[in-house]
């Protein structure tokens, strides 16, 4: 990350070379580099999205096979979840922000940490080989097509098993940290809901990502030595893959959202100037949220064969996420009363998370009532759904998390107005994209279709053109990033005038964060009776 | 460019059921984005900051019991009568109908055959009379697929080795789609079929001249009817446009090349053994994707495919 001149302090980025990023055990130059890492992918993932969107404009051969376009949805979705949306908040502003947000050094184990961001990419790597014969099963899989397909199967399992043992270090790491090293004074009732957010989604992460690591190393056993655990011919159960595998997938969607809402609770009250509303209420609805997402991973196989009786006790389950989740939106919502709100983009983003992620929670009302389910499940609803839930909820919530970190992490300001075309250009974009594909998948088009008969046609072409503005803005945002790592202004300890304990530290922070340990005398959210900290 | 609202109707009455369904959940769900998002857009207006200096806000509220419970509350309820009546509904369309008549169906990369009880077979064609309803008795041969018929708001996978059933009542003339949902390859997209819904006189005309016709038809017309019973034409055009796999157009006498190297005429013999055995000379460019026909394409049919692909100039 680029510099402050002038003689500032150039902080924790003071030393240079490949082997002082390669060999760090700082904590926040880890969490730089899986940014980095999960940001390529993010982009990468992208391009994979626009290709398939513009090959949905024309339901023909003309721009390139089908085989290629299964391919590419394939790519584009274990891309984003594996290597993007799953570590990008976690790992990435987790492991910057964690140890800064509680008063500490660093993470309980550095080099721990170090391992498993190299784990990660050497996961990445074993994926990248793996598509010397692309996979072409989409991300989820699923039994038997999986163990009959062309691709490398058992290679690509063992990347995701490695990329899933890095998660699992990573949660164990965080959940010692927020444990043992908060500052004095720091009580559980005194930490930032980022730090409520981020324990509850390790505590998922530790107890979730072993069974995914079993799924796909029981996988590459079906293909490797034909053993059968999938195959009804030999007495196994096609139906046992989608168990296990959502055992572990329904649980991690909210290792993508916790986080996010956490930057969410931490960014509503800094722009509002008002303490957080009803803080018990939300931090321990993370852990309901983490707590009742091991029970419901069945309602991903209401239709797929699996008894009715279990599919109605999924159903009754799967309601009860989202009580915890509305009254998390409530309360930000009544955050902002009665504040002196100001719009610069951490909040604009924040606010459009709340908005979309409204969409996307009451559009899963449909999927978790049975009767509504059986009609809409693997149609383009279901695509719009989880868009905006995951783009429209934790992409912009790590976007927020981005903007409102940025001058803490690199020692410079972003430019505003720069930021605004971006954050506009994103929300017209992404929501021409997804929001008529709700309408395109109730009238019955099923996902991962390459072709589709033509009275799909007009509302496919709104998507794609919508997914060019969409692009759009997220060029304008990255250009803006790249430009404000070099040439931004020089930030301010405390830019945003917040209470937390990383703007008590210099931007960027110097390498143990703090030049002696703060005390904690009260909660970080008292905007009204404290006056913030720092130059601002 | 077609229009894009036209189609896709509730077409039975558990479709009815369901769409009432939709439209409690939506009403309900819109009055909660209503409020919320009207609220958020209220505040951010209301209590925007107008003057640098005004660097607090007017309130130090931090919580308030009352309001919580109440918002812990009403949510909980309207959930709670999400599922009670999805549930309910889903309860009656997928419950056992007395008086059903069997079709078995079998799903195949990338086709639905189906088998009726008096022994007709057709490939991603269903008929049924208005009137009775139907119970589908489902397997696949080979990976997962999915049954859709958007009209009627049903769907169901098919798994291999295991009996997966559906229901539905025709009671409206027309043809409907079936939509393969659950991915299964290459071909997944191409993996549709018709469901024509014909009034009983018409169903037992239909199919007493299907019974009648068949033998009368001369050799390449009984082969085109064949490919499409069989579902060829799902994959292989006659157009000359490629789908997934190559062409009929033109194919018959021509050379081709093949995946594995090499060269082969497409001859009757290359054209048998592509029926049985179709992985062993695949063409070049397209994927091994098609299933055996072995022990159902009997030799008559095999002639009477080759006679209709020599028609195919």
């Amino acid at each position: 990350m680029a510099l402050p001149e002038n003689g500032r302090s150039r902080g924790y980025l003071a030393a240079r070379g490949f082997r002082s990023w390669a060999l760090t055990l700082d904590h926040k130059r880890i969490g730089a580099l899986y940014l980095y890492t999960t940001l390529f992918f993010f982009l990468l993932g992208g391009i994979f999205g626009l290709l398939i969107r513009i090959k949905l404009m024309y339901p023909g051969q003309a721009i390139f096979s089908n085989q290629t376009y299964n391919v590419l949805f394939t790519l584009h979705g274990s891309m984003m979840i594996f290597l993007f949306i799953i570590p990008g908040i976690p790992s990435g502003l987790g492991n910057f922000f964690i140890p800064l947000l509680i008063g500490a050094r660093d993470v309980a184990f550095p080099r721990l940490n170090l391992a498993s961001y190299w784990i990660f990419v050497a996961g990445i790597l074993v994926i990248l080989g793996s598509l010397i014969r692309p996979m072409d099963t989409g991300w989820t899989f699923y039994t038997p097509y999986s163990a009959k397909t062309g691709a490398n199967i058992a290679l690509l399992s063992f990347g995701i098993f490695l990329v899933g043992m890095s998660s699992i270090l990573t949660g164990l790491n965080f959940i010692v940290t927020v444990h043992k090293l908060r500052a004095p004074g720091m009580t559980w009732h005194r930490m930032p809901l980022f730090i409520w957010g981020m324990y509850a989604t390790s505590i998922i992460q530790v107890l979730a990502t072993p069974v995914v690591g079993i799924t796909f190393l029981l996988l590459a056993m079906e293909r490797v030595f034909g053993i059968g655990f999938f195959d009804p011919a030999k007495g196994g159960d096609p139906l046992l893959f989608q168990h296990f595998f959502w055992f572990y997938s329904h649980p991690v969607v909210y290792v993508m959202i916790l986080p996010a809402m956490g930057v969410i609770s931490e960014v509503i009250p800094v722009f509002s100037r008002k303490p957080i509303f009803g803080y018990k209420a939300i931090a321990y609805s993370s852990l309901a949220i983490a707590f009742i997402g091991f029970l419901v991973w069945g309602h991903h196989m209401f239709v797929s064969g699996m008894s009715k009786t279990a599919s109605i006790i999924f159903s009754f389950l799967t309601f009860f996420v989202a009580v915890p989740t509305s009254v998390k939106v409530f309360n930000w919502i009544a955050t902002m009363y009665k504040g002196s709100i100001t719009f610069e983009s951490p909040m604009l983003y924040a606010l459009t998370f709340i908005s979309l992620f409204i969409i996307g929670g009451l559009t899963g009302m449909f999927l978790g009532a049975l009767a509504t389910d059986v009609h809409v499940h693997d149609t383009y609803f279901i695509v719009a759904h989880f868009h905006y839930t995951m783009m429209g909820g934790t992409v912009m919530g790590l976007l927020a998390g981005l903007h409102y970190w940025w001058p803490k992490m690199t020692g410079r300001m972003l430019s505003e107005k720069t930021a605004r075309w971006g954050w506009l250009l994103t929300f017209i974009g992404f929501n021409l994209t997804f929001l008529v594909q709700f309408y395109l998948g109730f009238k019955g088009m099923p996902r991962r279709w390459a072709e589709y008969p033509p009275q799909y046609q007009t509302l496919n072409i709104v998507s794609t053109v919508g997914s060019w503005i969409l692009a759009g803005g997220i060029l304008v945002m990255f250009s803006n990033f790249i430009r404000g790592l070099f040439r931004g202004d020089p930030a301010p300890a405390n830019p945003w005038k917040g209470l937390t304990l990383e703007w008590q530290t210099s931007s960027p922070p110097p390498e143990e964060n703090f030049g002696t340990v703060p005390v904690v005398t009260d909660w970080p959210y008292g905007y009204v009776k404290r006056k913030p900290a720092g130059d601002g | 460019m077609t229009n894009a609202f036209a189609g896709g109707a509730a077409a039975s009455p558990s479709a009815w059921q369901i769409d009432a369904v939709f439209l409690f959940i939506a009403c309900v769900s819109l009055f909660f984005f209503l409020l919320v998002e009207g609220l958020l857009i209220y505040f951010a207006i209301r209590y925007r900051r107008r003057k640098a200096s005004e660097d607090a806000a007017l309130s130090d509220v931090r919580s308030n019991t009352l309001l919580e419970i109440v918002w812990v509350l009403v949510p909980s309820l309207a959930v709670l009568a999400f599922f009670t009546y999805g549930y309910v509904v889903f309860r009656d369309v997928t419950a056992p109908q007395p008086g059903a008549s069997d079709v078995n169906v079998t799903a195949g990369q990338f086709l639905y055959e189906f088998k009726y009880a008096d022994g007709r077979t057709a490939v991603n064609e269903l008929r049924v009379p208005i009137g009775p309803p139907v119970k589908l008795i489902m397997t696949s041969r080979d990976v997962i697929h999915g049954f859709f018929i958007p009209e009627y708001r049903i769907k169901q996978d098919i798994l291999p080795g295991q009996y997966t059933y559906l229901y539905f009542q025709p009671d409206r003339e027309g043809t409907f789609d079936i939509f393969c949902t659950q991915y299964c390859g290459v071909g997944h997209s191409n993996m549709r079929a018709k469901l024509i819904v014909m009034s009983p006189d018409a169903y037992s005309t239909w199919k007493a001249e299907a019974e009648g016709a068949k033998a009368a038809l001369p050799l390449f017309e009984k082969g085109k009817e064949l490919l499409e019973r069989f579902g060829c034409l799902g994959c292989h055009s006659v157009d000359g446009s490629v789908k997934v796999g190559p062409t009929f157009k033109g194919l018959f006498g021509r050379m081709v090349l093949l995946e594995a190297g090499g060269e082969a005429k497409a001859d009757e013999e290359y054209i048998r053994e592509s029926i049985v055995d179709p992985g062993a000379k695949v063409v070049k460019g397209f994927p091994n994707a098609m299933p055996t026909f072995k022990g159902s394409v009997s030799d008559d049919d095999m002639a009477a495919i080759v006679a209709f692909l020599k028609t195919q100039k």
